[in-house]
């Protein structure tokens, strides 16, 4: 799946990069409104691919809300209006002839708070494959198998697969739904805080598995834990109240921003 | 600048340091107030237990299996001769065709507006109002409707086309009672539906929706499954509910007497709520009616009250889970 | 895979999600389609349409000619169905009939004013009239007999009667019992005792009916002394027997909605628990327990078995050891006696269309209450 490359039409000034190689997500201009409350001011982004790009920011600064903006989750509410544009490998995500079921196929999604279903692990992994058609049992085992190897959990699962994925500890839960993400192949990854009800040890686990899977996926991470943006991610984006003030290579935001507010922020003088 | 103190303005007794923190006084409004609510509780509980216990002495000893297994003869108020099984089966048979109708339509409305409609558009304020005014309908006007429409109009109109020669779906009916009340019975199956689907959290719907599910297949695997102990409950409410109804099946099907059991939706029906209702008021004497008067009761009740303990476990073991979700 | 497909490619989801509103229309549709026929049946009365005089003239069987289509309807009290499957002879063959009806009347209605009356009139259903044989203008209801008295106002009373005596009866007990449970009773209690009056609703009707004939209208007499062992007293008591778990519900409910923080704070300040219930959540969830009052109201205003098993017969009186027949229970009683699409007939739709009227106006006093209260509550207004 490579990513195509279009040339940018309109470049403007605050147009931020940061990404060495190509981008796979592009932002141009986006503003989101919740009925008559502007929640993203114009905000222009590049996410390169193959990569992990944290959001980082006080909260109800807008990082999970333009989080959401990439599968298009935001449609579930009402009163929410979006100017500007999105581009997926090219494509802008929210014209109208856009299927919104065909992009979370490939932009899949963990929250912030586990949401399993409250059926068995395999049938967790094999609903989304279910969904898109897969009915073979051995190409569904093998699926689930390898989603699982992926997410770290198939040690920890495989002698009661078909035991309820509620019976889970909460880390393990969370990897359940990444292991649930991943079995379908997503391109991109959207994690919305996915570690901040986990203790420090499930922690720990699920940043180690980010940074295996970041060999496969494109990830995107919402976290307001600045130690966990520094060890895991590339590129880091700092936001505030709706703006986009920073967005650069991780090391630099984390000992070297440009901007005074992003320094603040960073040292824990205000957040 | 004067500043002032406690001592200005509270009583003596509250002021003393060291004051220990015994129990005042007798306080006796306390005492009046949660004695006279409490009273009017104990009260609504033993007219409860009252009017069950006496069912319950007087019809258990009146009860037998040739009771409830017996199609009487015409004079049903002989108590050794006499049985109830009509009566049972037309109840059972009535309620079974109606939740046939309620509870695909209660359940697709419930989901539509728990999961389609747009909270704040005024189709949903109406249908919502819709429902509230149909749960308050008296229940001899849903008879009055079952006549109306359902015989005079539908049932008079469909003999027309079939060119009977006699009415055959123009006249009270087995399917006329069973649709009113359907009707009936629509807003029971509808809330409790709806509570069942509000109570699953929506990190659920937005798992299934972020896995590229559409909106229908995440209802359909990821919603109904789980809504089903309450939709289960609403239906066991409904029937519940409308067992025990008389007053709109009174034009719509029942009667009186019938030799044999009903075997088709256009036949008449026995019912047990109405044989009550003919025990108590049309006997000739009521003295030596009573022991079948209260047997038929407790068949009625132990009808009505099984299923709603059913649909109070189903419904306490449901929020337990949902709790436990989440 | 490109992301471009569109909504068209998904027509069963489309398809689908149109089924599930149109079902969901249904709602809507029974409300509208109860209260058309309902009223359809009693239009003929509001429009002046039936005729109940006993003493009419005669049209001889070979002036029908003279007459219009519709007049000849008219006169031989037929429906336009009936009337059009008719041929000529068959029509002549009724007007026979009807001429040798009429000429069979006894002499004594012959001149009787009341005879020539068409009863069914708004005069004769609402206002006193004095009739042949009576002394004295009186409300009459009584519809069977050569001349049928349909005044309506005995039955108003009878219902207004029944229901009152069971509002004040059960008001009182279910919104007492709704604060001991929501307020004051220990959490263990109110686990059991919430359901157990909920399953008081689980009794059908005619089991509290059978009830009250049996058992409690005796034990009522021997209390309080009265002549006629059923009587409205009696079905009153009965009926808020039904109502005391619908009142007890909604009001139990408004009660347990006041914000915990008000109960708190007036605890904290030292207040006694009945000093809370009784000065902080009280007054909150007043209009709460006012709607479940009216809510009450409009299902002891339908309830009809009850009465219909305890007392029926039609007397015009205020007084509550009196007999009371409330409108459920004329149309449960007499609905089968009536010739169906006659003047009776449609008297009883039109009570129908009346009682669909009341529970109607007092379900949406009491659901826009509790709308407002449970807004008011959450801070939006």
């Amino acid at each position: 799946m490579a990513a195509i490359s279009i040339p940018r039409v309109a470049v403007d000034d605050n147009k931020a990069t940061g990404s060495s190689g190509a981008s796979l997500i592009e932002i141009e201009q986006l503003s989101l409104y919740y009925g008559a409350s502007k929640a993203l001011k114009n905000i222009s982004l590049n996410l390169g691919e193959k990569i992990v790009t944290a959001f980082i920011g006080p909260s109800g600064c807008g990082k999970s809300t333009l989080l959401r903006c990439f599968n298009r989750m935001n449609d579930l509410i009402d009163n929410v209006r979006i100017e500007g544009a999105i581009k997926i490998g090219g494509h802008d995500i929210y014209t109208k002839d856009v299927d919104v079921i065909e992009l979370r196929k490939r932009v899949g999604m963990v929250f912030q708070k586990s949401n399993p279903f409250p059926k068995s692990i395999y049938e967790n992994v094999a609903y989304g494959l279910r969904l898109h058609g897969v009915k073979n049992k051995s190409a569904l085992d093998e699926a689930v198998e390898k989603s699982l190897h992926q997410s770290a959990l198939w040690d920890e699962v495989k002698d009661r697969l078909h035991a309820s994925a509620l019976g889970l500890s909460g880390g393990q839960q969370q990897r359940l739904c990444i292991a649930r993400a991943i079995a379908i192949k997503p391109e991109i990854i959207l994690m919305d805080e996915p570690a901040s009800a986990l203790d420090p040890i499930a922690t720990t686990r699920i940043e180690e598995l980010i940074l295996n899977l970041k060999k496969d996926f494109t990830i995107v991470i919402v976290t307001h834990n600045m130690q966990q943006a520094a060890r895991i991610s590339d590129q880091t984006a700092f936001f505030y109240i709706g703006e986009l003030v920073e967005f650069g290579p991780t090391a630099k935001i984390f000992t070297n921003p440009a901007q005074k507010r992003t320094e603040d922020y960073v040292t824990g003088r205000f957040g | 600048m004067n500043t002032i103190t406690p001592s200005q303005y509270l009583p003596e007794t509250q002021q003393q340091p060291g004051r220990h923190f015994r129990a005042e006084k007798f306080d006796f409004w306390s005492f009046f107030f949660s004695g006279l609510t409490g009273l009017a509780t104990l009260f609504i509980l033993g007219i409860l237990a009252v009017i069950l216990l006496n069912i319950l002495i007087n019809g258990w000893s009146a009860i037998s299996w040739h009771f409830v297994s017996t199609i009487p003869k015409k004079d049903f108020f002989d108590a050794s001769t006499t049985g109830v099984l009509p009566m049972i089966v037309g109840t059972t048979i009535r309620v079974f065709v109606m939740t046939i109708f309620v509870i695909p339509v209660g359940v697709i409305t419930a989901i539509y507006l728990t999961e389609y409609a747009p909270n704040t558009a005024l189709i949903t304020r109406i249908i919502r109002a819709a429902v509230n005014n149909l749960a308050g309908v008296p229940s001899i006007v849903f008879g009055l409707f079952g006549l109306g429409f359902f015989i005079n109009f539908i049932g008079k109109n469909m003999d027309a086309l079939l060119h009977n020669p006699s009415a055959v779906w123009g006249q009270p009916a087995l399917i006329w009672a069973a649709l009113t009340l359907a009707v009936m019975t629509l807003p029971v199956v509808i809330v409790a539906t709806e509570e069942s689907l509000k109570a699953i959290p929506p990190g659920l719907r937005e798992a299934s929706l972020a896995l590229g599910a559409t909106k229908l297949e995440t209802i359909l695997r990821v919603v109904l499954p789980q809504a089903l102990p309450g939709i289960m409950t609403g239906g066991i409410l409904a029937v519940s509910r409308a067992a025990g109804e008389v007053a709109p099946i009174l034009f719509t099907g029942v009667a009186y007497y019938m030799a044999s059991l009903p075997s088709h939706l256009s036949d008449q029906f026995m019912d047990l709520g109405y044989h009550v209702f003919v025990l108590s008021t049309q006997s000739p004497n009521i003295e030596q009616t009573r022991p079948i008067l209260y047997a038929t009761v407790l068949v009625l009740l132990m009808l009505t009250f099984a299923l709603n303990i059913v649909a109070i476990i189903i419904r306490a073991r449901m929020r337990k889970k949902l709790r436990a979700l989440g | 895979m490109g992301i471009h497909r569109g909504h068209r490619a998904r027509p069963l989801e489309w398809l689908a999600e149109k089924f599930i509103f149109l079902v969901s229309l249904s709602t809507i549709l029974m409300v509208f389609l109860i209260f058309l026929f309902v009223a359809r049946e009693a239009l003929p009365i509001f429009f002046g349409e039936t005729d109940t005089a006993l003493v009419q003239t005669v049209i001889p069987p070979d002036e029908a000619d003279k007459l219009s289509p519709a007049q000849l309807q008219k006169y031989l009290e037929l429906t336009p169905e009936q009337f059009a499957s008719m041929d000529k002879d068959s029509l002549k063959a009724l007007m026979e009939v009807k001429q040798e009806a009429l000429d069979e009347i006894p002499e004594k209605f012959r001149n009787d004013p009341d005879a020539r009356a068409n009863t069914t009139d708004w005069h004769y259903l609402l206002l006193p009239h004095q009739w042949s044989d009576y002394d004295k203008p009186e409300y009459i209801w009584q519809p069977v007999g050569q001349i049928q008295k349909y005044n309506i106002v005995p039955l108003l009373v009878g219902t207004l009667k029944v229901t009152l005596i069971g509002l004040l009866f059960a008001v009182p007990l279910a919104v007492g019992a709704a604060i001991y449970v929501s307020q004051l009773a220990r959490p263990r209690v109110r686990e059991i005792v919430k359901p157990t009056i909920e399953l008081l609703s689980g009794i059908p009707s005619v089991v509290v009916g059978f009830f009250a004939l049996l058992i409690m209208a005796t034990v009522l007499q021997k209390l309080f002394g009265y002549q006629t062992r059923l009587n409205a007293f009696v079905a009153g008591i009965a009926l808020g027997f039904a109502v005391i778990p619908v009142i007890f519900s909604i009001a139990e409910d408004a009660l347990t909605s006041v914000p915990r923080a008000y109960t708190q704070a007036a605890l904290a300040l030292g207040a006694s628990r009945w000093q809370t219930a009784w000065q902080i959540v009280l007054p909150a969830a007043l209009p709460g327990v006012f709607a479940a009052a009216v809510l009450g109201f409009g299902r002891a205003i339908g309830e009809t078995m009850i009465v219909l098993m305890v007392c029926s017969a039609s007397v015009m009186s205020w007084n509550i050891f009196d007999s009371a027949r409330s409108i459920t229970t004329t149309i449960a009683a007499e609905m089968a006696e009536a010739v169906s699409g006659g003047p009776h007939y449609r008297i009883l739709f039109m009570l129908g269309a009346l009682l669909f009227a009341a529970t109607f106006v007092s379900n949406m006093i009491g659901g826009a209450v509790i709308e407002r209260f449970k807004l008011k509550l959450e801070g939006k207004r």
